[in-house]
């Protein structure tokens, strides 16, 4: 259980939450949220479909999955910029938004977001500095106060003020502006930040700057972060546990060393088995799995994965498997029939 | 690159681009030399605005007008950039046809995808409506589109991502060419989805001999396709070799440095390796070396010159003063 050893002092506290120890800093109970099709009645895209988790105070929690999964609408939800159309959320062990919790508000003073496009997030008609001190400015701070909060904010970030402050967003690289939304995002000194692929648009080497600047700011300022990305390896890299999402709902939950060791669920084992190896020596010489992932309006009956799924039996198609914890420990959960023999048969993920 | 080639698919000299305009020029490609030989897979690997994309299309010339090309390309034999609009229009999509990125926005939508392949087909081969759609036919099983008999009649948006590039790839197989350029053509696409497209390209690139030029920024793409890689940055070849050679043991700091920025299987309680700042403005690009400024091993010389390609073994090529001649 070493892997955050950086943060290793806080783990073993960590982990008794899990289990209904004091509670979690998030709980999303079954959120769902459908978009109705124009035209189409009666039709909607099943984008949230039924997604339960917690989040663990300083924890990272991954959330990892294709296009169309639901991984976005999940993080829109978690800060009611979508309001969902049923569910709970508890943040700090009071719900959102329901009598006798706390007003989205106040959800939104603690919990932030960071966008995937840094370009179109920050406001192209105001200098960084005051795009990063509005936050606190409208949270109660005097201009003043606001300005000293954005300044050191952005040094934080690695942008020294005097530089960058003044600059408009179109002034920037792409890195640095992702720098500047997570200063914005971090302005209102919030618990929580929800990262939406923060670096899946960044150039590699600026990606890993970034990554690590997370990694500092996470440390210093006690955060817990949501960090959702369709890209394995850098969930690997972030996450204390990670979420599997196929078309709107969560088919594996575990710590990240379980889920990438010891994948349970078939679309796991095949987005696993998916990843270029780095070794031309080491090709994939087969498709871990054929198709593209199903339209979310009118997702497959049973196990919403059985038409792609290689191990695919009758009981996939008519009945819809619950996430269950797996034999491996009271924390990793899979949502499938076939688990067992899925783990007999010899895993894809193994090359 | 290498003395003994005889006769190669591709072969490019000494190219540059420049986009000329009223305030400023940008370098996009600074003197990128480059050969292909068929049946040979070439990546063209680097970040964002290295030049790659570039690169790619000025070997179909398929860039705007006021972009200035100079240098040679030479396509079997042919020069490039001495032809004429007609021999041109031959050129593309016959001995050499492209891959786009975004298959969504390359494919026309009002058209169905079976109709566009059979244009190409009819405006290259001179056949009939009824033949060309018995070959569109044959392209879209050739590719593995599922029921193709019934996808030859959707429109594009109709499809999965996964199977527009399919019907992308169709129709720039349809005229057999000999060298087949692809722009990321993997990286809109989900990653089950990518995996299947690259096993695809490199059964149809093996079984029909082509040459291919594979642009992307994903290393792990490279790896897996790639025969040769060729490093870009600052519109500059900065090392070439042989894919195990150049991803097994970088010679250039600038690819040293992409690969250990390239998060796969790092310990999670670690920095990850950066490459500081960011890559120079092709406006304004600095003296010498275009990554001195970021480069950990920088040298007085660095500064003055730009480095000239140096070479370990024939088909070994990196262009930085901190590497020992010979």
């Amino acid at each position: 259980m070493d892997y955050r050893s950086s943060d290793g002092s806080t783990i073993d506290r960590h982990d008794q939450y899990d289990h209904g120890g004091p509670a979690p800093l998030l709980v999303a109970r079954n959120l769902r949220k459908h978009f109705p099709v124009k035209g189409a009645r009666g039709k909607a895209v099943r984008a949230v479909d039924g997604v339960s988790f917690t989040v663990a105070k300083g924890e990272t929690l991954g959330i990892v999955g294709e296009s169309g999964c639901g991984k976005s609408t999940l993080a829109r939800l978690l800060l009611h910029l979508l309001v969902p159309d049923a569910g709970e959320l508890i943040f700090g062990g009071e719900a959102v938004g329901a009598a006798g919790g706390i007003a989205v508000k106040t959800l939104r003073r603690q919990a932030q977001m960071v966008f995937q496009d840094s370009a179109a997030s920050l406001n192209p008609r105001l200098p960084v500095r005051d795009s990063v001190a509005f936050g606190p400015f409208v949270q109660g701070s005097t201009k003043d106060e606001a300005r000293a909060i954005a300044r050191d904010i952005l040094s934080r970030v690695g942008l020294d003020p005097d530089m960058f402050g003044p600059r408009y967003p179109h002034e920037l690289s792409g890195g640095q502006k992702q720098r500047v939304n997570i200063a914005r995002a971090l302005a209102v000194k919030p618990r929580l930040l929800i990262l939406d692929e923060p670096v899946s648009a960044l150039d590699k080497s600026v990606e890993a700057q970034v990554l690590n600047l997370l990694r500092v700011l996470k440390r210093q300022l006690g955060l817990t972060l949501v960090f959702i990305s369709h890209d394995l390896n850098v969930v690997r890299y972030v996450s204390r546990r990670v979420a599997v999402m196929y078309l709107g709902r969560i088919v594996e939950f575990g710590p990240v060393k379980a889920i990438f060791e010891r994948p349970q669920h078939p679309y796991t084992q095949a987005l696993l088995a998916s990843r270029p190896s780095m070794d031309p020596a080491r090709r994939i010489e087969m498709p871990p799995i054929t198709g593209d992932p199903p339209n979310p309006i009118d997702p497959p009956a049973g196990c919403r994965f059985h038409p792609r799924c290689p191990f695919v039996e009758a009981i996939c198609e008519t009945a819809d498997p619950a996430l269950r914890v797996v034999e491996d420990g009271k924390s990793h959960f899979a949502a499938c029939h076939l688990r067992d023999r899925v783990l007999g048969r010899g895993r894809l993920a193994d090359a | 690159m290498t003395a003994n080639d005889a006769a190669p698919l591709l072969a490019v000299d000494d190219l540059s681009v420049r986009f000329v305009g009223r305030e400023a020029t940008v370098h996009a490609v600074n003197g990128v030399d480059l050969t292909v030989q068929a049946g040979e897979v070439l990546c063209i690997l680097g970040e964002s605005g290295c030049g790659k994309s570039v690169t790619l299309r000025a070997m179909l010339r398929l860039l705007p007008r006021r972009a200035a090309i100079t240098g040679r390309i030479h396509v079997a034999g042919r020069d490039v950039l001495a032809m004429s609009p007609r021999e041109l229009r031959d050129l593309r999509g016959g001995l050499v046809s492209m891959v786009f990125q975004e298959p969504m926005t390359a494919l026309d939508p009002v058209y169905t995808v079976g109709r566009q392949i059979a244009e190409t087909v009819c405006r290259h081969t001179g056949c009939n409506r009824a033949a060309a759609r018995r070959r569109a036919l044959e392209l879209l099983e050739l590719v593995r589109v599922p029921s193709a008999g019934r996808r030859l009649d959707a429109y594009p948006h109709e499809l999965s991502g996964g199977l527009r590039q399919r019907a992308m790839i169709a129709m720039a197989l349809s005229c057999n060419p000999r060298l087949l350029l692809a722009d990321e053509p993997t990286t809109a696409l989900d990653a089950t989805v990518q995996v299947q497209i690259l096993i695809l390209l490199r059964r149809l690139q093996r079984e029909l001999g082509m040459g291919m030029i594979f642009v992307t920024h994903d290393l792990g793409v490279a790896a897996e396709i790639a025969d040769r890689v060729a490093v870009m940055y600052a519109g500059r070849i900065v090392e070439s070799g042989p894919a195990a050679e150049v991803l097994g043991g970088p010679a250039h700091p600038y690819t040293a440095g992409l690969l250990a920025s390239t998060i796969h299987d790092q310990a999670d309680n670690r920095d990850i390796e950066v490459i500081s700042g960011s890559p120079p403005d092709l406006r304004r690009l600095p003296q010498g070396c275009s990554f001195a400024p970021r480069c950990s091993r920088r040298r007085a010389e660095c500064r003055d010159a730009t480095p000239t390609p140096r070479f370990s073994s024939p088909d070994r090529m990196a262009a930085c003063f901190a590497i020992a001649d010979g």
